[in-house]
């Protein structure tokens, strides 16, 4: 890969427009869903309970539903996950009383020779656990916007809390989109993605804050842009590097690390492609845009005491 | 005779940089297995169990959950769970009214739930359900399990602190007629609860029952329950361990079979162990002599992690690896943003030497700033957030300040000897840069 910036014709901030749309309906379309169809909420958030069963060796979905018959339960719902299919994830919504995950788990010690894993939850933890995360998130926004107002300027720390929240949604988009079970993993996959992208946002805003200093005068938003433009396509092979190297990452956890991890690698694959786009095609040209309503309205002020002070100055 | 052309290589610099790079590789070799054995796994990844319990005021009565009350339970839960063995418990305290056990690798979880949630008062009652004696008349630390003198069963025996007072209460029992004359020994007897039911019943908590033909004037009695040793012993260990301020709900239940656990975590350290490898490659192909030393400082970096994890007494969960993965990914964004400046510097026609010193100059204030913003907030989800939120904050404040240490003081060293021996200069190659890409040379 070359990116050789001094002779780029690319141009980010011309097509904002174009990016803005695709987001605002992407994210439009994320909203509708999320209020209609919901997540996929896993056992973290309903109340009920899960026996995982790892057997020695491969099992089918009746086998495993024939074991839990022979004893006289019938799971709502089961799953077969593991390598070869040696793990049956049967979950019970409503949930089982101590006696019952105890009768089950002797049950398939005796038939598997494993202890198999029994979850029970009350939602109230998972539901809290989101919440808290939420909130959490809300209140680190402040902090961010107040630190990036110091070191930066305040309309920096707008746009990049824009983009955090941006790479979230998108992440629930998709994850309503294809109705992946949603677990507490899955949460942290989430502020993983928010940690990333406030990485992200601040660097290339810290290109086009050096940019701009080097400017004598910025006033129109061509000229803005052109700086923006230039500082995003001179960081262009430093987001690309970064994103792939932590995409070798995510991506061997999604391919090779069990279905422990799946939900949790896929929802940071998917924030990683959010972060970097946001990062690149929304972040820096929303801060464009404001920028030069803020210039033209320091600059329209400008103009009126002018004005006002000839008049005075005539009269 | 380019040699000449060149000043002198100044060697020692070099010979410095194999001095650092074997210390820091011996000791990362020595060391490092005793650190791996010393991680302690959380449940997800372990085994074992967890509890979460809503604290409730006892039975009738109306005292208010205090924070206090919160921190005499978790006491008490601890010494209990020491009469598990278990070797490393974690017992937190979660918002006003919780409590979170979690106990890895406990065998038998049905025993340790009961032992955790009993409240273990003692009460001797008449058969009339009149109070005679509770713990408070009881010596503190003073259960024992033993063997019935005649029968040699297992027994718990617990010691009066005031024999008269025994002695008062016996004395009146014994005039009772036969069949009147019990003293039944309950466990958490509540408000609605009667001898004439729970006695003979199945799972019953009238302990046992015995008969008060005379005046007891001893400090011990003893408590025959049909025990085996181990649950004589169990007993004997609440009891001492001291009962339970408060009432526990259980809220969650959440308990991992360890082969399950073992199975997870082989699979994440393999995907991890391969993820970093395609890290170190695509570093080492892109910037040929500047990722050889971002392979080097990656490697310390995720040592010095696991130093200050284990230092931390931290516990490993899934969503600290998630942390673990971002600072990684972090790390190797420092290091990526240092050698593009570099590189911008090198293509601008400018020397290796002052390259170096203008690429990392110029790169600090971004990667400072990138990595204050994100350190603060993983602190804001660490104060305001719980149990796994704190989790992935603690990892993710470690993997940033060891990341920052690592990206770019470590690297600043070790690539400064290279560059200020002289040994780089005009290996623009070395860097990835190629020559067509540099500007003429200055003047």
């Amino acid at each position: 890969m070359k990116f050789d910036h001094r002779e780029s014709r690319l141009d980010f901030v011309k097509h904002r427009k174009k990016f803005f749309m695709f987001s605002a309906v992407f994210l439009l379309i994320g909203v509708i869903l999320l209020s209609t169809l919901g997540l996929n909420l896993g056992i973290d958030f309903r109340s009920g309970t899960t026996v995982d069963v790892l057997a020695e060796d491969s099992v089918s979905e009746d086998e495993i539903a024939s074991e839990f018959a022979e004893i006289g339960y019938e799971p709502d719902d089961i799953v077969l996950a593991g390598e070869n299919n040696d793990i049956g994830r049967a979950s019970f919504i409503g949930g089982l009383d101590q006696q019952e995950s105890l009768e089950i788990q002797n049950h398939f010690e005796e038939t598997y020779g494993n202890v198999p894993n029994v979850s029970t939850v009350t939602p109230i933890v998972g539901e809290e656990l989101a919440m808290n995360a939420f909130i959490s998130v809300l209140i680190a926004s402040l902090g961010i916007i107040l630190y990036v107002t110091i070191r930066f300027e305040f309309l920096y720390g707008i746009s990049a809390i824009v983009a955090l929240f941006h790479d979230a949604l998108f992440i629930l988009t998709i994850f309503s989109i294809v109705q992946m079970e949603v677990n507490i993993p899955f949460i942290a996959a989430v502020l993983t993605i928010i940690g990333y992208s406030i990485n992200d946002t601040i660097v290339t805003f810290d290109r086009i804050r050096e940019n701009m200093a080097k400017e004598k005068v910025v006033e129109t938003f061509d000229q803005i842009s052109a700086v923006v433009n230039k500082s995003l396509i001179q960081t262009l092979a430093r987001s690309i590097n970064t994103v792939l190297t932590v995409v070798f990452a995510a991506g061997a956890l999604l391919l090779l690390g069990g279905e422990g991890l799946r939900v949790f690698s896929f929802a940071l694959v998917v924030g990683l492609v959010a972060g970097t786009y946001s990062s690149l095609f929304i972040a820096a040209q929303l801060w464009a845009v404001l920028k030069s309503k803020q210039v033209k309205r320091r600059l329209e002020k400008e103009r009126l005491e002018r004005e006002a002070e000839e008049e005075a100055s005539t009269t | 005779m380019v040699a000449k052309r060149r000043k002198g290589v100044r060697k020692s610099l070099i010979a410095l940089f194999f001095v650092i790079v074997a210390a820091v590789a011996a000791l990362i070799a020595v060391n490092v297995t005793d650190q791996v054995d010393d991680i302690s796994l959380g449940l997800d990844l372990q085994g074992g169990f967890e509890v979460l319990y809503e604290v409730e005021p006892l039975d009738g009565e109306d005292t208010e959950i205090t924070r206090e009350l919160l921190t005499d339970t978790v006491s008490a839960l601890s010494a209990r769970v020491n009469v598990l063995g278990v070797s490393e418990p974690i017992i937190n305290i979660e918002g006003d009214d919780r409590i979170r056990v979690q106990l890895a690798g406990v065998e038998d979880q049905e025993q340790a739930r009961e032992l955790l949630s009993t409240q273990a008062r003692l009460e001797f009652r008449d058969v009339e359900d009149n109070l005679l004696l509770d713990g408070s008349h009881l010596a503190e630390g003073g259960a024992q399990q033993n063997f019935h003198p005649d029968t040699n069963q297992p027994i718990v025996s617990v010691t009066v602190e005031d024999v008269d007072r025994l002695q008062e209460v016996t004395s009146e029992l014994a005039q009772q007629p036969q069949g009147q004359n019990l003293m039944a020994i309950w466990l958490d007897y509540q408000e609605e609860d009667s001898f004439q039911e729970e006695f003979g019943s199945p799972d019953s908590k009238i302990v046992s029952a015995p008969q008060v033909r005379q005046p007891l004037n001893q400090r011990d009695i003893m408590i025959e329950g049909g025990f085996d040793v181990e649950e004589a012993q169990d007993l004997a260990g609440i009891l001492n361990a001291g009962a339970l301020p408060v009432e526990l709900e259980e809220l969650q239940l959440n308990s991992v079979g360890a082969s399950l656990g073992q199975q997870s975590m082989e699979l994440a350290v393999y995907a991890g162990a391969v993820g970093i490898a395609l890290i170190f490659a695509y570093m080492l192909a892109y910037y040929r002599f500047m990722g050889f030393i971002a392979v080097l400082t990656l490697t310390t970096y995720i040592y010095f992690v696991l130093v200050v994890f284990n230092w931390l007494n931290a516990v490993l969960t899934l969503p600290g690896i998630a942390a673990l993965i971002l600072g990684v990914g972090m790390a190797v964004d420092a290091n990526i943003i240092t050698y593009e400046r570099v590189k911008d510097e090198l293509k601008a026609g400018r020397t290796v030497m002052s390259a170096f010193k203008a690429g990392s100059r110029r790169s600090f204030s971004t990667i400072l700033d990138a990595n204050v913003t994100t350190i603060l907030a993983a602190a804001v989800l660490y104060y305001f957030g719980t149990s796994a939120v704190q989790g992935f904050a603690v990892m993710l404040i470690v993997s940033i300040l060891m990341s920052f240490l690592t990206a770019v003081l470590g690297t600043r060293l070790l690539l400064g000897l290279w560059v200020n021996s002289r040994a780089l200069n005009r290996k623009q190659k070395l860097f990835g840069v190629k020559e067509e890409h540099i500007d003429e040379v200055r003047s």
